[in-house]
């Protein structure tokens, strides 16, 4: 491997190529005092270098061990995640039980279809308690658009209490359940609700969250509505907005491991030309929809709103069907009125 | 936030001299590049961008709220939790009070169904004082298309608050606390609204109203592909300036036919489309709502004014809080008024159409009110 592969500033790279160390053998061979004097730089630069170097060196014969992981592994850690319910069985049965933690999620639809009710039915959702099957979190709602309306939000969170009531009513003549002792504004307080004005304010807000994060362990669900928003306005250069939009996506990636939460993504819609004639698709252009892991299109199918799953990597397609009622998302056909609890 | 100087974060100064001298200034020329873009430009090491970035980002990112404080704060400070009441009660209820301050709503539907009225009917509600259900403030008027009537104002005044109107002076105030504007261009009118941002809170504007912001639009005669540039940053700077003053905000739209080209179908529908008759053929007119979809991502509020046989009706198109209804009316001289309070509710895509059937003969409103 050469030396100019390694990430390092270019006066750094330059020194080291012009001392004579094109390739790794030759640094990794060398002692850091030895090298900070051949290629004029400090001791501590020398010895970041050689740090680097070796990792690059050894990635070949220890990627085995360093850092991975065998799929039997993770099969017993997929089969055990927690999954958001959306209130809506239908949805939550194409969903393989409700939205994942440990994924990024991206969600998008016509206006008016229905988004950012999923947005605040899964930020109230993710707070039923694990007694009643829940993941008992909070969640970060960042609003770029301004639609997160909080009456709407304190009615899904007095709808949610009522059905908690209700199960654990129906849990009381059988076992010796607890009873569930949360009120609706105690739902609304664990909702961490971030502003966002410009594309600059949600870059930084990206960048902050792994610290915001790690200072409040359980938040479960982070909520972007809509990522698509401040990158549609005025953004000049659209090469440079796939880049910073890849980035964020995989900032989000790793938050989503890192701390073992769902992000959800809401974007908007576009028209576009294709074969040969024109059709909607999500916002944000081509490069965008191969970052993230999971994606429903929300979409009117007659009178009745569906969601599709476009794209998963374990999921098979399929829509289903589900209505926006006061008391939030539901099932559409009219017979199941009582929300199904796991 | 965004054009926070870096200079004066308290970031260390060895590598705030170096963001300065590539001329990064502000958050946003810091933020608007990636991290590897970054290195190479400033010629530093990557543990240490990553930790200036950082810095950056926690000096920079919004402030964060619980949803709960949000609520209590609307319902502390704001006139009856930020709602602006159009004194029409179904509506009302449906929105959860009235139209929200914040945000964006818009109203569209054909030509003469009586969007200016109820816009006209809203600048006199606010400008009254609080005790009669207003907000006791002024109103900038933004009228481009010349509909605003001082004198269907007062009529509307004196047939809807007769106890207030005639009391002496009144007239006057109320109507003196309306301001109208009436921009030549776009131009124009771009340059009013910035300066307005300044002067809301210190001249107590408690509303404002532009009709229509489609008129504003077409008068650049500039091919649709061009125009969604210049709209985009109208649109942030609408949003951001209800929100920053915590003000309603209301736009009217216009409507235009369908293209042949205009479709509502993803590619992955494509195959089931045979299945679904297209409904829309069945009606005589093709309308949609002006200025594209990006423009009906935006607003937050849609209502949709439209005749159906003769009848006048106005939908809840796009709420987050209420459910899709819709309402008969009827406009008399006292202004917009509704036939019944219990609103239809529509399932389905259909709230979002907009019909103009038998809408010919209403044209003209005064001959309703014979």
């Amino acid at each position: 491997m050469e030396a100019w592969r390694l990430p390092l500033s270019p006066s750094i790279r330059g020194k080291l190529i012009s001392a004579g160390y094109t390739c790794l053998s030759s640094i990794a061979s060398v002692s850091s005092s030895d090298l900070a004097r051949d290629a004029n730089i400090t001791e501590e630069e020398a010895f970041e270098i050689l740090k680097l170097a070796n990792q690059s060196c050894c990635n070949g014969s220890r990627s085995l061990i360093n850092g991975a992981k065998n799929a039997w592994d993770m099969l017993h850690e997929e089969e055990s995640l927690p999954r958001i319910t959306t209130s809506c069985s239908d949805l939550d049965n194409i969903l393989g039980g409700g939205i994942s933690c440990r994924d990024v999620t991206e969600i998008g639809g016509v206006p008016g279809i229905g988004k950012t009710q999923i947005g605040i039915q899964l930020s109230v959702n993710v707070q039923i308690p694990r007694e009643c099957g829940g993941l008992g979190g909070k969640a970060i709602y960042i609003d770029t658009e301004g639609s997160f309306m909080v009456e709407r939000a304190l009615q899904i969170a007095e709808a949610c209490v009522e059905d908690m009531e209700e199960y654990t009513g129906y849990m009381h003549k059988h076992f010796q359940a607890n009873q569930v002792q949360m009120k609706p504004e105690d739902i609304l307080e664990n909702i961490f609700y971030f502003r966002v004005c410009s594309y600059t304010e949600q870059i930084a807000l990206v960048n902050h969250l792994e610290k915001f994060i790690s200072e409040n362990k359980d938040v479960k669900v982070v909520i972007v509505d809509s990522i698509t928003f401040h990158f549609r306005q005025d953004y000049d250069d659209l090469a440079q907005r796939t880049r910073v939009l890849s980035e964020m996506a995989l900032k989000f990636m790793k938050l989503a491991k890192k701390f073992s939460l769902a992000v959800v993504l809401l974007n908007q819609v576009t028209t576009k030309f294709s074969e040969g004639s024109f059709q909607l698709a999500l916002a944000l252009g081509d490069s965008w929809s191969h970052s993230c892991t999971n994606r429903v299109i929300l979409y009117w199918n007659g009178d009745e709103r569906y969601a599709y799953i476009d794209k998963s990597p374990s999921l098979p397609s399929a829509s289903a069907s589900y209505t926006v009622t006061s008391r939030g998302l539901r099932n559409s056909s009219s017979s199941s009125k009582r929300v199904k609890m796991m | 936030m965004a054009n926070k100087l870096i200079g004066e974060m308290g970031l260390h100064t060895k590598i705030s001299n170096i963001f300065a001298a590539r001329n990064i200034i502000t958050a946003k020329d810091a933020l608007s590049m990636t991290e590897f873009e970054l290195m190479e430009l400033l010629d530093v090491g990557m543990k240490e961008i990553r930790s200036a970035i950082s810095f950056i980002s926690e000096a920079t990112s919004p402030p964060c709220q619980s949803a709960r404080s949000l609520l209590e704060k609307k319902v502390e400070n704001e006139h009856l939790s930020g709602h602006l009441p159009t004194h029409l009660k179904g509506l009302d209820d449906t929105l959860c009070g009235g139209i929200p301050f914040g945000v964006l709503t818009e109203l569209v539907g054909p030509p003469g169904i009586g969007k200016s009225q109820f816009c006209m009917k809203l600048a006199l509600s606010a400008s009254f004082p609080v005790a009669y259900g207003g907000l006791d403030g002024r109103v900038i008027y933004i009228d481009v298309e010349s509909k605003f009537s001082s004198r269907r104002v007062i009529e509307m005044g004196l047939e809807s608050f007769p106890e207030v109107f005639h009391l002496k002076g009144m007239a006057q105030e109320m109507a003196g606390r309306i301001l109208v504007l009436r921009p030549t261009s776009l131009a124009n009118f771009t340059e009013s609204i910035q300066e307005l941002k300044n002067s809301i809170l210190q001249n107590q504007v408690k509303l404002l109203v532009i009709d229509s912001m489609t008129a504003l639009l077409s008068g650049e005669n500039k091919p649709g592909a061009q125009r969604q540039p210049q709209l985009g940053w109208h649109i942030s700077f609408l949003k951001s300036l209800a929100e920053f003053s915590r003000i309603p905000i209301v736009v009217t739209n216009q409507v235009r036919s369908q293209n042949r080209d205009e479709t509502s179908q993803y590619s992955f529908q494509a195959k089931v489309k045979d299945e679904f008759k297209d409904n829309t053929k069945t009606y005589d007119s093709h309308l949609v709502a002006a200025l594209g979809i990006n423009w009906a991502h935006a607003v937050t509020i849609r209502l949709v004014l439209e005749a159906k046989s003769g009848q006048r009706i106005i939908k809840v198109a796009k709420s987050p809080m209420s459910p899709p209804l819709a309402f008969p009316f009827h406009i008399t001289s006292a202004g917009i008024s509704l036939l019944s309070d219990n609103g239809t509710e529509l399932k389905g895509p259909g709230i979002n159409t907009i019909h103009a059937r038998g809408h010919s003969d209403m044209i003209n409103f005064h001959g309703d009110c014979s």
